[in-house]
């Protein structure tokens, strides 16, 4: 077993975490460095920690499975902040941030809400929803940007319907979203945004308790809020994760969803020759696009990695880009391939804190894709790939702009 | 060889139900639930495997 301390300088080149994409929908090539130094290896953060990078799939689930060893706690001083937004964000206290017992209260009183039952349930919706957005593409364009046109207002009335708040504030939301969820946002101009955020949905749920919805908020206030089970803080805080990570996530993926099947056309026709390889195409979009890029963690006692040491303390970092990409989970890793089937990358994390939303992010991606290349056949990029802006490392990954034609 | 669910350790992500809906249904608190915990062969012991490997809260297991 090798001893390499976070702490100490032993390898003056240690490679950051995070670096930049080049194409949107693989890793950054930098990364070949964290793989070819084994599953587990140290990087160094903006702030010049140094933490280990865990880019091996078998070992990103034991760091994932293990929440007694490796805490999500994002109040905790020795949670590694990778970009400066997570220093702002420790202000944030909800149930992403926190560990069992504690985040276990918190998640119970959502999951009646994420069921595969009530999602299907929104279906119909959603179908609805995407066949009005591309009505007003068609009436519009072409040419379309994609991004703003399609790939963020699906996702985002539907979390509006779901937690009861006005689709009328997108503008002011999503922005501000977008502030909290970008790589390069500043300290200051991430708290910024948080405390707009706090302030919207803390005015918002008074609103309701005067005169009450029928949205997932509105439930919380009544059964949860009411009672006493919940600060009025508390649900503030778990409304701004529901609705931030309800919207932003799912609008990358399904942009970058679009540009990954159009830059691999045989994958795009054989999913439009058989509509039943739908579920395992938006798996393996998933696995591939991989746009949580990494997610933190740190040790609370000495523990065995990947054949290092690490010690309580250390930060961890689960580079989920490469975990999916790893040879041994993955025949064929680097290939697209929408028949894979493989469904346990770890794109919406694993163990207790796995993505509460994800079977919604499935089926607002599913829809969005198969009705969008059903209805506009010869969807086509209007601009190279190579000019599409790319978002910056640090955040979700994905693209700022889609223009496209037909 | 039978199916056992922990509904205590459950948190939902509903991993089982879309990859053997005819084994796992949730319940309308979203927790777990066993429709079938029969596990007859070597067939439908591999692929319950890999549905219990999928479950991230290590709720499901097949016990003898």
């Amino acid at each position: 077993m090798t001893e390499l301390a976070p702490d100490e300088t032993v390898d003056p080149a240690v490679p950051v975490y995070p670096q930049a994409r080049g194409c949107p929908f693989q890793p950054p090539a930098g990364y070949e460095r964290y793989t070819q130094a084994g599953p587990v290896s140290l990087v160094e953060l903006y702030n010049g920690r140094r933490v280990w990078a865990v880019s091996g799939h078998t070992e990103a689930r034991q760091v994932l499975l293990d929440a007694a060893t490796f805490s999500s706690d994002r109040i905790h001083p020795h949670y590694p902040a990778t970009a400066p937004r997570f220093e702002s964000a420790r202000k944030v206290r909800n149930f992403i941030g926190m560990d069992p017992p504690e985040h276990t209260v918190q998640r119970r009183m959502l999951l009646s809400h994420f069921t595969v039952k009530k999602i299907q349930a929104l279906r119909p919706g959603i179908q609805r929803l995407v066949d009005d957005l591309i009505d007003a593409i068609e009436a519009k364009g072409p040419v379309a940007d994609l991004v703003p046109d399609f790939a963020l207002p699906v996702p985002s009335i539907v979390i509006c319907e779901l937690l009861g708040v006005p689709y009328a504030d997108h503008a002011f939301f999503e922005q501000q979203s977008r502030r909290v969820v970008t790589g390069t946002t500043t300290l200051e101009d991430s708290a910024d945004a948080f405390a707009q955020l706090s302030a919207y949905l803390d005015g918002l749920i008074r609103r309701k308790e005067s005169d009450p919805g029928d949205g997932l908020l509105d439930t919380l206030i009544a059964e949860q809020l009411s009672t006493g089970a919940l600060t009025r803080r508390d649900l503030v805080d778990i409304a701004l994760l529901l609705l931030v990570a309800g919207h932003e996530t799912t609008a990358s993926a399904i942009a970058l969803g679009v540009l990954t099947l159009l830059e691999h056309p045989a994958q795009l026709e054989a999913l439009r020759a058989d509509a039943a390889l739908l579920p395992s195409a938006v798996e393996e979009l998933l696995r591939y696009m991989a746009i949580a890029d990494g997610v933190a963690r740190f040790a609370t006692a000495d523990t065995e990695l990947g054949g290092h040491r690490v010690k309580a303390g250390d930060g961890v970092v689960v580079v989920i880009s490469t975990a999916n990409r790893d040879e041994e989970a993955f025949e064929g890793s680097g290939a697209f391939d929408v028949a894979r089937g493989a469904r346990h990358h770890v794109s919406f994390g694993h163990g207790v804190h796995q993505c509460i939303g994800q079977n919604l992010a499935r089926a607002e991606m599913e829809i969005a894709l198969s009705t969008l290349f059903r209805r506009l056949p010869g969807l086509r990029l209007a601009v190279p790939a190579d000019r599409l802006p790319v978002k910056e490392p640090g955040g979700v990954q994905g693209i700022w702009e889609l223009p496209v034609t037909w | 060889m039978r199916i056992t669910a922990d509904t205590h350790r459950c948190l939902g992500a509903g991993q089982c139900v879309l990859s053997a809906p005819d084994r796992f249904d949730q319940s309308d608190e979203g927790t777990v639930l066993v429709l079938d915990s029969r596990v007859d062969d070597a067939a439908q012991e591999t692929r319950l495997r890999d549905v219990v490997a999928l479950c991230p809260s290590q709720a499901i297991a097949l016990e003898v």
